[in-house]
Parts: structure tokens; sequence; C-alpha cells
């Protein structure tokens, strides 16, 4: 809040009525529409349609396919998240490391940000296609009996490398950012307290990086359940089986390919929740960041 | 000293290890597509750039039906950067706005329509994708850019960004400029906006590169190929590719893929300042 | 020229908290009135307030008999000079002081005179296209100047402007400002904390304590005739030497000091004995005993620092006492020196309402 601010009737709301318009259109009537949607059951032809309460909600939700989704979904984002921030954090700490080159280095490990999921799932696709991919080859070659159309292991190994290979550039950035925000006179004083460059690492820079871990960890949460829309899309499409499929991708395949609005509807009510609770985590722990 | 030495090498060798892991995907995806249909089927992909640059490239830009049946290369790549800079401007001046309003005036809905605003985050797309497709179809809009557009500018992302960094702003530049007569309009435009310079340009840089990278979206709402965006027609291309027939041309799916990635990429090596500031600033 | 009135101005926060509980004031014409007070007192509020960046909780505020409350800052007709300059960086210093003329819809010819004009006499006229980044401290201050300078306002506002400045910068300025005020002999408000700022720019000063004017007068009449124990405190530097004591009817008693010679003073509350550093002296027959802790020697003249032996303590803390004597005289570390005072001059305060006895 300014200690001085402009005191207009009208003015303040024309400048925030583009954006406040927008929303309520295409925001919250979206969203109050889903949320009504998720309590009617159409027919089969969408002519009529009843108020079911929370029928939609138990067929869709304790389905097996959605519980299937679910489960998926969760490993998914723990691997997702895990492995980018982990390798994301080793390739920071290096490239903080390095004098000669560190530019370098920055540029060509955060450049792949700017390239689209689905693109990035498409280039993987292509690398694992079974006719000219080299990685299905190699992998066969080296004795795995690989074929991610078919295995579900397989398939979820395709669709995790390929969303961790996205994701590593952002968190690389932040880490990095991160890394360079530690005071200088901090990492000096521990060089005198301490001996092991490991023992330092865990006891000093990694907890002063805990902020920035947290909050890599919300954002790749996030893009673990949603943004892999596009790499899923492109890959195995939720295939062989249902084994890669996330709980988006459900949503998008029973409302649009499907027709199953009431189903979908309820499925995209349940998400909603879970952002919330997503957003809810943050922020309490962004309260208590102030606090230090 | 020789310890010291051992250390340089791992660093060196993981973050060379990381180098590769991170571009050898995309450099392998160019060196394939300017070999011929011939020599990837017959050899698999390349690690060596081929002869077939020109011909390749400017069939998937120019030539009618040489990767879909009736749009060019080249109109995708109109169709994306129409989204990608649409969605960056608009953005950036729909979210300054709201983010002045909000900052600079005391007025009795203002914590209220902060809310509103706030609430867009807990609404992606995602959640709520059919119903908006039936609002946009409602209003006529589907296969136009403003349908296309207008939805995505509205998130907070951009106002919480201004509203950060106007409050950062000393408090008295706007007392001065009252002692100096100017108007709530005049502030903002005389002073706030020219001040928000870096600001501006890091936000269009990174909205930019997201509206181009959009997907979901533009995949529900064209219908027709002539708006189809480069994101989009890729996959079409993968798609007739994966339903097999005639030869697949597979170099002018990885031309494509090539030219939807090169200008965000572009964007980005190119202001890399600006952006990183931007992204790390905006997340605070 | 215009003259300025307060008329029992009030600011109470939304929260509660009372920033300036009821001031009165009346400022001539050309006058340079100089607000000075401890950090939160409230001058700052009070100045804000006569910029119209403040509102009015009650009473008024007048310049040139006009009720001014309600008028907005930029209809005033008031410059002010911000303690971080407040210049929009993003414009030359031509810019910045022309952007207030041009909000006024004035010709550009017109604009461009002033500007010049102003610049020379602030000696800022090869800095014009330059921005303030490229400027060091000292002529950014000179360019805020220039802004407030060439409105022609009727008041100028100065809210601690020389605080970002090094020690010789400030008073090379101090001394500048001056000379402007003079020149232009506009009416001028000036907020420190800077006792010395004060005391050598003032026409008269206005000792600020917790929302009300503790004291007002010329500087010299505020550092001879404090009127409460706040004022004799804050103004003079070194501090004044203050000893608790009592009276008994005959002697003002500190511990086993007596003192006498002070007349008739109240037997029934706790008093304060205020002696400035320069009022003491040596004096074999005097009533201090000074234990010489510290010596410093400013050139001119030394600062002796130490405990004053039998007197009363208050709390745990000893009493200690600032001897201001001549460059030659350096006694010995843990020495005594003998002290009298010239009991004309000494000061004697009401410990709880702070108000002046004698």
């Amino acid at each position: 809040m300014k200690r001085v601010q402009f005191e207009h009737s009208a003015i303040p709301y024309l400048f925030v009525a583009p954006q406040i318009i927008i929303i309520v259109v295409f925001f919250l009537w979206p969203a109050a529409q889903a949320i009504y949607q998720s309590f009617l059951l159409e027919d089969a032809f969408g002519l009529s349609s009843q108020f079911v309460w929370f029928r939609n909600y138990e067929d869709t939700i304790l389905s097996e396919s959605w519980l299937q989704a679910a489960g998926f979904t969760v490993l998914f984002s723990a691997l997702v998240t895990f492995l980018s921030l982990a390798l994301a954090l080793l390739l920071a700490v290096k490239a903080n490391e390095v004098i000669r080159g560190a530019s370098t280095y920055k540029t060509t490990l955060m450049w792949a940000y700017a390239i689209a999921p689905p693109v990035a799932g498409l280039m993987g696709n292509l690398m694992f296609n079974p006719l000219i991919g080299d990685l299905y080859k190699f992998l066969n070659a080296i004795g795995w009996d690989f074929n991610h159309k078919l295995d579900s292991f397989d398939a979820g190994f395709v669709v995790v490398l390929i969303s961790v290979w996205k994701q590593v550039s952002v968190n690389f950035i932040f880490f990095l950012s991160g890394l360079q925000g530690i005071p200088k006179s901090v990492l000096e004083a521990s060089l005198m307290d301490c001996k092991s460059s490991l023992r330092r690492f865990w006891t000093i820079t990694f907890p002063l990086l805990a902020p920035t871990t947290f909050f890599l960890m919300v954002i790749n949460i996030t893009y673990a359940f949603f943004e892999t829309f596009g790499i899923i899309d492109t890959t195995t499409r939720g295939a062989p089986g249902g084994a890669t499929t996330t709980l988006v991708f459900k949503v998008f395949q029973d409302g649009f390919r499907g027709a199953d609005i009431g189903g979908s509807s309820a499925q995209s009510v349940v998400l909603m929740i879970m952002v919330l609770a997503l957003t809810v985590v943050q922020f309490r722990f962004i309260e208590r960041k102030v606090h230090y | 000293m020789k310890q010291l030495n051992w250390r340089v090498i791992t660093t060196h060798t993981i973050c060379i290890i990381g180098v590769i892991f991170m571009s050898l995907p995309v450099w392998i995806a160019f060196a394939t597509s300017t070999h011929s249909a011939e020599t990837i089927l017959r050899n698999g992909l390349q690690f060596w750039p081929g002869s077939d640059f020109l011909p390749t490239y400017h069939e998937a830009l120019f030539v009618e039906g040489g990767v879909m049946k009736s749009v060019l290369g080249i109109t995708m790549l109109k169709n994306s950067l129409i989204l990608g800079l649409g969605f960056a401007i608009g953005k950036v001046i729909i979210s300054m706005l709201a983010a002045y309003a909000i900052v600079y005036f005391r007025f009795r809905l203002a914590l209220p329509l902060f809310w509103i605003i706030f609430m867009t985050l807990l609404l992606p797309l995602e959640v709520r994708i059919i119903p908006s497709y039936e609002v946009v179809s409602g209003l006529g809009l589907l296969d136009t850019h403003a349908g296309l557009i207008i939805p995505l500018i509205a998130s907070a992302t951009g106002t919480f960004f201004f509203r950060q960094f106007f409050l950062s702003v000393p408090d008295e530049l706007l007392e001065a400029a009252r002692l100096d007569g100017a108007t709530a309009w005049g502030f903002f435009i005389d002073i706030l906006v020219p001040l928000s310079k870096t600001m501006i340009a890091a936000i269009l840089i990174i909205m930019f590169v997201v509206g181009w990278n959009q997907y979901l979206w533009p995949l529900i709402m064209t219908t027709k190929e002539e708006n189809y965006t480069l994101v989009i027609g890729i996959k079409q291309i993968y798609q007739i590719l994966a339903d097999g027939g005639e030869l697949p041309q597979y170099q002018k799916a990885f031309a494509l893929t090539i030219l939807a990635t090169l200008p965000p990429v572009l964007v980005v090596l190119v202001f890399q300042n600006w952006f990183v500031k931007g992204l790390v600033e905006s997340e605070k | 020229m215009s003259k300025v009135q307060l008329t029992n101005v009030r600011k109470t926060y939304p929260n509660g908290a009372e920033a300036v509980r009821g001031v009165d004031m009346e400022i001539e014409s050309g006058e340079f009135i100089v607000f000075v007070g401890p950090s939160g007192c409230g001058k700052s509020t009070l100045l804000r307030m006569v910029a119209g960046l403040e509102s009015v909780t009650s009473g008024q505020v007048l310049i040139d008999d006009r009720l001014i409350n309600d008028v907005s800052p930029a209809e005033r007709d008031v410059a002010m000079v911000f303690q971080n300059y407040a210049l929009y960086p993003h414009m030359t210093v031509r810019g910045n002081m022309s952007y207030g003329l041009k909000n006024r819809g004035l010709p550009k010819a017109e604009i461009d005179q002033k500007v010049t004009e102003a610049a020379k006499m602030l000696r800022i006229g090869d800095f014009l296209d330059r921005q303030p980044s490229q400027l060091s401290g000292g002529q950014r201050q000179r360019v805020a100047m220039g802004r407030a300078i060439v409105r022609e306002p009727k008041v100028f506002l100065f809210d601690e402007p020389l605080s970002n400045l090094d020690a010789k910068l400030r008073v090379q300025m101090r001394i500048e400002i001056k000379r402007l005020q003079r020149r232009m002999n506009v009416t001028s408000i000036y907020v420190t904390h800077d006792q010395t700022e004060a005391m050598t720019l003032a026409d008269r000063l206005a000792v600020v304590n917790d929302g009300k004017i503790e004291q007002m007068g010329s500087p010299i009449d505020l550092y001879n005739n404090p009127a409460t124990l706040f004022v004799a405190s804050f103004i003079g530097s070194p501090q004044v030497n203050l000893l608790p004591a009592t009276f008994d009817g005959q002697h003002l008693i500190s511990g086993d000091l007596k003192l006498s010679g002070f007349g008739d003073l109240p037997t029934s509350t706790e008093l304060v004995l205020g002696i400035r550093p320069d009022e003491l002296r040596l004096d074999e027959s005097g009533p201090f005993l000074l234990r010489v802790d510290i010596v410093e020697q400013h050139g001119s003249d030394n600062l002796i620092y130490g405990g004053v032996l039998g007197a009363m303590n208050d709390g745990d803390q000893e009493t200690e006492f600032c001897f201001k004597t001549s460059q030659d005289m350096l006694p010995d570390l843990d020495s005594t020196l003998k002290l009298g005072f010239n009991d004309e001059r000494a000061m004697v305060f009401n410990k709880v309402t702070g108000e002046r006895l004698r």
C-alpha cells in the first residue's frame, strides 16, 4: 500500500475494468459452469439434463480409470519434480563454481526454457520412434526390451524423461539466481568454519536455498499436473491402456473426445480443489518466510 | 594444487554433460531436418547436417501441400507471431493498468477486485476448459485472433509482477509529481511507464515465449487449418506421419519443429539478461 | 511573499496514532522556519500537511489567508525538496525542472527561460541534458532545488534535504540554501533532526516533540532560554550537562554535593540542574570533582568527559559531565579536575514535567 494515493471515484474502476471483465467472462463464468455441470447428467443426445447431485463425482472419481490416472499423476509429479530439481541443482551449483566460461554454460543450460512442451514431446517422440529413433534402438541394443507402445513402464519412462528435460532449465535459472543471491561474506565465513566442501553445501548453501527450493517445488508440481499435457498428448496419449494418463489429460479426453460433460466437469472441480490446496500451502509458506 | 585441478575438471565435466543433455536433441532435430526422407528412413537420425537444408525449409514454409493439405508453413509462423505478440502486448497493457489502479488509488472495491484477479491463479485453463470453449464459441469467437488471445491475457501473473514493481517505486516520486501538478493519467504516462521500461521489456519477452508456446487453448479454439499456429501445426503433421501412408516426410516434420523452436529461443538468448531478471523477479 | 498560518492543526491516523496534536503557528512572509526534533516527533507530518501530501484531521492550514485544507497539492503553489530528492530518474535535468511548468501549461519559450535562469543560479547549467543517474549527490541535490525554484512557489518546503550528503557537502549546501533563500526571499519551512543545521539556517526555530511545538523562537533565544528540559537537551552541541538533584530549602542537593545560590525552588519534587559544557571552568573552590575518562581534541578546543564524583546517580548510570575547554588543556586519564560553573547561566528543571524553574 502506498503512503499517498490518488482519490478518485471513477478512474481506478476504468483502469481495472478490462482485466476484470475478461476474468469474469472467461474465468469465473466458465468455472461456475464447470461446477454447475458437474452436478448434471445429460442424456445421450445432449437434449436434456437432470440434476444428479454428486453422482458424476461418484461415477467418475471412484471409477478405476480415474483412480489409475490419479495414481499415475502423483507418481509422475513426484518423479518429475524430484529429478528435475536434483538435476538442475547439481548443474546450477557446478555452473556457479565455474570461473571461466560461466556465461556460456549459463546460456546453453537455460535456453531450452523457450521450447514448448508439445514441441519437446514431438522431438522426444521421434527420438523414440521404432523406425528411426536412436534412443529406441540404443535401449534395445543394450539389452532392454524397450517398447513404449506396449509396455507401461517404458511409456512412463518416456514421458518422465521428456518432462524432466523440459523443466530442468527453469529450475536451473532459479537455482542459479538463488545461489548468486547468497551473500559472499556468508560463504567466506563458512569457508573458515568448515573444511569439507560437501558438508558446507549441505549445512550452509542448501538451507539458504530452501525458499527457492520450496517455491520451485510448487512450480514443478503445477507443471507436472498441467503443462505436461502437451508432452503426453504428443507422445503416448495416455497409452498403453491409460498407464500414462494424467488427470488433466483425462479431463480433456473425457470432455472432448468422450463428450462426457458431467463427468469431465466433476473431474475439473476436483482439480480446482487440488490447485486451491497447492496455493494455500504456497501462501502459508510465504507468510512464514516473511517472519524470518 | 592437484586437488584443485581435479575439482575444476569434475565441475566442467558435469557442466558439459548437462549442456549435451540439454542441447543434443535439438541439434539432432536440426541436423536430421537437412537430410532427405530416404536417408532418414534408411540410416535413422543424423548427427551431421546434410545438403537438403534449402529445399526442405523452402517447401515447409512456402509450398502448398508441402506439409499439410492447405496451410503454408509461413502462415502458421505468422499465426504464431500474432499469438505471441498479441498475448505479450495485451497482457502488459491490461496488467499495468490494473496494477496501477490497485497500487496508486484508494477506492472502495480495491480489495475485492484484487482478490478476483488473484482467483485466476486458482483456475488454470485446464480445469475449466470445456465451459471456456462453450463461452468462446457462444460469443462467435472460434477461429478468431481475438478469441484466441483475449481469454489468455487476463491471468494474474502480469498484474502481480507490476504491482510488486510499483510498490518498490519510491513514494516521493508520486508526491513530487503531484506537487508538479501531474494528473492521475499524467503520472502514469509521464513517470510510471517510462520508469517501468526494463520491467515491460522483461515481461514482454517472457509472455511472448509463453504465448508462442500455447498449446491446449489453440488446439481446441482453432478448427480451420489456416488458423493453426506452428505448435499446433506440427502436431498434425506427426499425426499424419504416425498414420503412415507413403514415404514418411520426417525431414519436414523436423524442419517445422525447428521453425517452431527458433523464434522463442532466439528471443530468450538475445534478451537473456532481461528475461532472467523478469522471470526471477516476477516470482517474488 | 506569503505567510503561512496553522491553527490547532491535528493529525490522527486511521489506526489511532496521533502524529500531530494541536499546533498553532504563524509564519511571516519571507521567513525561514526550521522544524527540528527527534525522528517520529511529527515534524515531517506537519510539513507534509502544509504540502497537501497528508490530509489534515482537524484545524486549519492557511496560505495568504486562504484556507487550503482541501486544496490539492498542485494548486497550493508550494514546492518541496525531498530527502531522497525524488528526481524522475528517466528524465534529464531539464525534463525534471520543466515537468511542473509543462503541467501548468506554460509556453515552451518561457519554460526554457526559467529553467536556464534557475540552472544558472544553481550552477547546474552544464548538466541540463544529463540524467540524474549521471550526477553526484550534491548535483542531484541542486537539481531537486532547481525543480522547486523554477516554479516560483509561494512557499518552499524542505524535508531533510541534506541528510543523504556527506558531512563536508552538507555544510556547503547548507550555506547555499541559506543564500538562495535570502536572495529569493521566499517563505520556507525546513525539517531536520540535525540541530546544527537547524541553528544555522533558521530565522525562527520550532522544536517539535511528541506531536507538539515544545518551543518556538530564534535559535540563540532557544539556546539561551530553553523553556523545557527537552529543548535544553536538544539544542546545543555538545549536549547540556544534567545533574539530578533535590532542593532542601537552601541548597541543591545531589548525592554528596551541596550547591547554593539558587534562590527559592520547590522542595517537593525531583529536579535537574543543567549546565552547558562551556559554562564549566577550572576552579579549585568549585563544587565538582571530575574524574577524567576521555579527552576529545577537536582542534580549537578540547572536550573532556568524565564521571562527577559524589553526584547523585540516575539509576545505575554514573552522572557524566562534558567540560569544554581550550586546546592546551590535556589532563591525564583518571586524574581529577576541580570544576566550578557560572551559576548565573545554570538552569533548573522540574524532572517530572520538564518545566524550567530557573
